[in-house]
This record gives C-alpha cells, sequence and structure tokens, in this order.
C-alpha cells in the first residue's frame, strides 16, 4: 500500500522533517530525528532503485491528478542511481556529524541548522525525483536556499561574503533556468518533461526554443561550477561547516549535473544538443580547461579544504567530458565518476572534518606530521587521495578507466592522454598533502591531540571501505551506469 | 513599426539588463541584492505576459465569454515570487551579519580587510 506511495515520501518525509526540527531544544534528540530522517530517504531510494531495476521507470501522479495537468515524479534507473547517492551520503554525514556539528554551530542555532540541513536534503531528492519542469525550479531553489544559509554558518567570517557570492551566482542561475522553462513553456504549453520531450520536435527549429536551450545550458552550468562559471565554489566549500563542505561536495554538484543529463538526453534530445546545435564543442574544450586548470591550481593551495574544492571542479570536468564524447560509453563513464567521485570526496571531507574538529584548522602548514598522533584519519585521507589519482582497486580507477575507454571507441586520442596526463598533476597536489601530512616533524598543535571518536571515525570508513569495494566489484556501478546510459539514448528520437 | 508589436519583451529585455548590469558593475551589497530583484523582477513580467492573450477575459467561467487568459503562467509567479522573496531576505540577512563583522558593505573594502591576515 504505501510502497507506491514511495516517490513521494522520500521528499515529503525530509521536508516535513524540517520545522519539527525547529521545535526541539535537545540536541541529540534534533539530531536523533535528522539522522532517522535521513536513513528513511536511504532506504526509500533503495527501494526504488529494486523496483525500478526490476520493473521499469516509475511515474507517480501526485494526488492523483493525471499529467500533463498535475505534477509527475519520474523515476528511472539514473535518477534511482542518485537518490541512492544522495540518501547515503546525507545518512553518513549525519551520523558522522553530530560532534562537528556541536562543534561549530553554537547550540542555539542547532536546531536550525538541522532544519536546513533537512531541506537541502528535500530539495536534492526532489530536483532528482521530480518529472515537472517547473517543479525543478522550485526544488532547486530550496536546495539552494537552504545551502546559503548552512555554508554562512561556518565560523570564519569569510562564510558571509562566499555565501554571499554563491547566494548572487545561484540566483542569476536559477533565474536563467526559469526563464528556459518559461520559454520552453510558452511554445508547447506543458511543464511535464515527457510531454515537453513529445512536443518539442514540432517546434525545435524556432528561436525561442533555442534561447531556452541556451539559458538552460548556462543556467544548469552555473550550478554545476563548470569552468568558467565555477568562482562560487571554492570559497564556498572551505569556510562552509565540515559537515555541510562534505554533503554538498558529494550531492549538490552531482544533483545539478543530473539537471543537465535530464534535460539534454530526455527533454531535448540528444539529436538536438549534439548532432544539431553540436554543444560537445564547446562542453568538450571546457572540461579540458577545468581539469587542467583545476588540477594545476590545486597544487598550490595553502588550506586542504580549498585544494580539495579545486579538486572537485576538475572531477567535474571528467563528468562533464563524459557527456561531450557524445557516446552511450561517454555518458556511462560520466555516471560512474559522478556516484563515485561523490563518495571519494564526501569520505575526504569528512576526514578532513575530523582533522578540523582536533585542530580547529584546515591550513596544510599547521598540519605536518599529524599522520603520527591521528592515524586512522589520516589512513582515510590517503585511500581517499588514491581514489582522486584513479590507483588501482579504488572506484576513481574504474570511473577513470570506463571514461578513457569511452575516449578511444571515439578515436579521441588527445582525450585520453589528456585524462592520464592530469592524473600526474592529481598525483603531484595528493603526494603534496601527504608528504606534509605524515614525514614533518609534527608542531606543537597537533602532538598532543587524539583520534577522532568511533562515531566519527566508522562513518568515514564505511565511506572508504565503499571506495575500495566498488574500485573492485563493479557490478553494481558499472551496470548500473551502462543500463541507464542504454536507457538514456534509447528515449532519444 | 512591427517591432513595437511585442514590447512586453523590449520591457522585459531592458529590465533585465538593468538589474545584470547592477549585479555586476556596483560594489554596494543592497546595490547588488536591488539588482537580482530587478532581474528576478523583469522574468516575472515575461511569465505574466505570456499567459495574455488579445481579447480574451479573466479566467473565470461566465456565460457569453469566448476565449480566457491563461492563468498558469500566473500561479507559476506566484511560486516564483514567494521564492524571490525568501532569496532577498536571506540575502539582506547575510549583508546585516557582514557589516556587523566587518563594519562595511562595500565589497572592495570587504576584499581588502581578509587580504591582510
Amino acid at each position: 500500500m504505501t510502497a507506491e506511495h514511495l516517490p513521494i515520501l522520500q521528499v515529503a518525509v525530509p521536508l516535513a522533517l524540517a520545522p519539527v526540527c525547529l521545535l526541539i531544544g535537545n540536541r541529540h534528540l534534533v539530531w536523533l530525528l535528522a539522522t532517522a530522517g535521513g536513513l528513511f530517504t536511504f532506504v526509500c531510494a533503495a527501494f526504488l532503485m529494486v523496483s525500478v531495476f526490476n520493473q521499469g521507470p516509475l511515474t507517480y501522479y501526485l494526488g492523483g491528478w493525471e499529467a500533463p495537468w498535475g505534477i509527475a515524479l519520474a523515476i528511472d534507473l539514473l535518477s534511482a542511481f542518485i537518490l541512492l547517492l544522495v540518501g547515503l551520503v546525507a545518512t553518513l554525514t549525519l551520523i558522522w556529524g553530530k560532534a562537528s556539528i556541536e562543534n561549530e554551530i553554537p547550540g542555539e542555532q542547532l536546531s536550525l541548522f538541522y532544519c536546513m540541513f533537512m531541506l537541502a536534503v528535500t530539495g536534492a531528492l526532489g530536483i532528482v525525483a521530480t518529472g515537472d519542469a517547473f517543479n525543478v525550479f522550485v526544488f532547486l531553489e530550496i536546495s539552494s536556499l537552504s545551502s546559503y544559509a548552512m555554508i554562512a554558518m561556518g565560523r570564519d567570517r569569510r562564510a558571509l561574503t562566499s555565501s554571499f557570492q554563491y547566494l548572487v551566482m545561484g540566483t542569476i542561475g536559477a533565474t536563467f533556468i526559469l526563464i528556459a522553462i518559461g520559454l520552453l513553456y510558452m511554445m508547447t504549453g506543458t511543464l511535464n518533461m515527457a510531454d515537453l520531450a513529445a512536443r518539442l520536435p514540432a517546434v525545435r527549429e524556432t528561436t525561442t526554443v533555442l534561447a531556452a536551450f541556451a539559458f538552460l545550458t548556462v543556467g544548469v552550468s552555473l550550478k554545476i561550477a563548470l569552468l568558467p562559471l565555477h568562482q562560487w565554489l571554492p570559497n564556498a566549500y572551505t569556510y562552509a561547516p565540515s559537515v555541510v563542505s562534505a554533503f554538498l561536495s558529494a550531492t549538490s554538484t552531482k544533483v545539478s549535473l543530473y539537471l543537465l543529463i535530464r534535460f539534454f538526453y530526455t527533454v531535448f534530445g540528444a539529436d538536438f544538443v549534439f548532432r544539431d546545435h553540436g554543444l560537445q564543442y564547446i562542453l568538450m574544450p571546457l572540461s579540458l580547461i577545468a581539469i587542467f586548470a583545476a588540477s594545476g591550481i590545486a597544487i598550490f593551495q595553502k588550506d586542504i579544504k580549498r585544494m580539495l574544492a579545486y579538486s572537485s571542479i576538475a572531477q567535474i570536468g571528467y563528468m562533464t567530458l563524459g557527456i561531450a564524447l557524445v557516446s552511450q560509453s561517454g555518458l556511462a563513464a560520466t555516471i560512474i565518476t559522478m556516484f563515485n567521485h561523490g563518495l571519494i570526496k564526501g569520505a575526504l571531507f569528512l576526514a578532513i572534518g575530523g582533522i578540523f574538529l582536533r585542530t580547529g584548522t584546515s591550513q596544510l602548514a599547521k598540519l605536518g606530521g599529524i599522520g603520527r598522533t591521528m592515524p586512522w584519519t589520516m589512513g582515510a585521507v590517503v585511500i581517499g587521495g588514491c581514489g582522486l589519482i584513479g590507483v588501482p582497486l579504488t572506484a576513481g580507477f574504474v570511473a577513470k578507466w570506463y571514461l578513457i575507454v569511452a575516449a578511444l571507441e571515439g578515436a579521441a586520442w588527445v582525450v585520453a592522454s589528456a585524462i592520464v596526463l592530469t592524473s600526474l598533476l592529481t598525483v603531484v597536489y595528493v603526494w603534496r598533502t601527504v608528504e606534509i601530512l605524515y614525514f614533518k616533524t609534527p608542531g606543537d598543535s597537533v602532538r598532543d591531540i587524539d583520534e577522532v571518536p568511533m562515531s566519527m571515525l566508522i562513518p568515514t570508513w564505511l565511506m572508504v571501505a565503499m571506495v575500495i569495494w566498488l574500485g573492485i566489484d563493479t557490478t553494481l556501478t558499472v551496470g548500473l551506469a551502462e543500463q541507464a546510459a542504454a536507457m538514456l539514448f534509447d528515449v532519444t528520437p | 513599426m512591427n517591432w513595437l508589436i511585442h514590447y512586453n519583451y523590449w520591457i522585459v529585455i531592458v529590465l533585465m539588463m538593468i538589474g545584470l548590469y547592477l549585479v555586476i558593475a556596483r560594489a554596494n551589497l543592497v546595490r547588488k541584492v536591488i539588482g537580482l530583484n530587478i532581474f528576478q523582477t523583469s522574468v516575472f513580467i515575461l511569465f505574466i505576459s505570456i499567459g495574455a492573450s488579445r481579447g480574451a477575459s479573466a479566467p473565470i467561467l461566465a456565460e457569453g465569454i469566448q476565449s480566457y487568459a491563461n492563468p498558469l503562467p500566473h500561479v507559476l509567479i506566484l511560486t516564483a515570487i514567494v521564492v524571490g522573496v525568501a532569496t532577498t531576505a536571506l540575502a539582506l540577512a547575510l549583508i546585516v551579519r557582514i557589516h556587523e563583522e566587518y563594519g562595511s558593505i562595500d565589497d572592495s573594502s570587504i576584499h581588502d580587510q581578509d587580504d591582510e591576515p
């Protein structure tokens, strides 16, 4: 009975929990409630995944109003996969986060913080689950507004300015998406994505649809932080509270990228985007520049969180590169990278958050030799770093392997060698970090600290274990990603 | 004078550019927020104007009326206005906090303060 309502429940429950969090003053209870909410979305996503895998895509009509009049939620393999990532990361970061949140957020703001966190989860899940273009905008703004508020809660005062910068750029991006939706509605008279896809071919050559396509691509790219629209990302990730950096880096850009894939393949159709308008000729160089430039900049960062933020921009470049290859295997590689990178970056930010809890800093210079006092946390950093490089037996290797294979299939030798070359840049910045953290003589701030508590180590290592597991057993990620990519190419008219 | 028929779009474009210009060119954070508001409002006007049709009446069922304006864009924009208000409120709250911490709401002076550790 309730099983058929899972698509809406997993969005509605965190939404309902958000105001409840506000009413609870007790810091333990409110954490428990939020974590239960996160766990619930994860369980829902797992059930949805099984159901979509066995019975094909689901469509759920809100209130029983059939599309195109009512709002439909549409869940296929790709969305179920991303829902699973968001649910998983939300649960693990919340379990991990109790000590870290209480350390970084003033006591009287705790309820507010958990409320915002629940709203961010709601927004991310909603964007992925919905099959209605205007609904996308609403959920996007729910997740963005709560992210701005959470970033501003960072301890450093620069958190405020970075949040403001993100707010301005994010709002411009979201408004661009709104313009695109308005123009599409003008031409087709519908907001339902499946309906849009059916009606667009008749008007595909009009300037209005082209303008909508342009606005949408730029708006979503702002949210993805595709170079050159990435300026908000490094500051936002660096100064946000640790738990927020971990959650956002693992989910928010992936969710926006999902939106891009959804609009490109389901709504506009790959033929329109790539064959008629050649978007890959813009996307490909931008992705390559993003990979090279951001990896290069990451090498010179003095703050670990900022270094990881630039590394995220580079990884986003890998993901858009897969799309720009315009092939089924390229798209599959993108989907694999989205999931695997979410886990790797999540694990790394959790580990760095643990270091921040104990030392109060993420400046590399002050953390020399910390590998001796916090061996378990540092072990997670090393394995996560290996994942970023793409060392075999980690999830990062699988992602890069499929990307290179996809590039070679398309006879894009330059691209394939660029991927290998940039992995070397990654080696440089990961090795530099490991060298400082392990081999320098510990300073005063580092010598007398303890390892983080078990409640933080276990979620971190669960993520690390998954990074290793997905690097050895690829049936889950690769199998699902290939099927999802095949389905997306099938629906193309 | 053919291009004047769709004058609503010209209004939208002009407002949009004014808004974006303010966001980019002004150093004062409050002015940036005002620019953002003008930018968003231009999109609201775009939506509302596409619902209109010549000679149509308000979408209330009554005898003797043949054509109705499309009410859906208006409903959508109600939602978007709420989002816009929330964004403005959050932005202004952030500016208040920035002013508390930096004693200024000018972009360049804030940057100068952060450069010296």
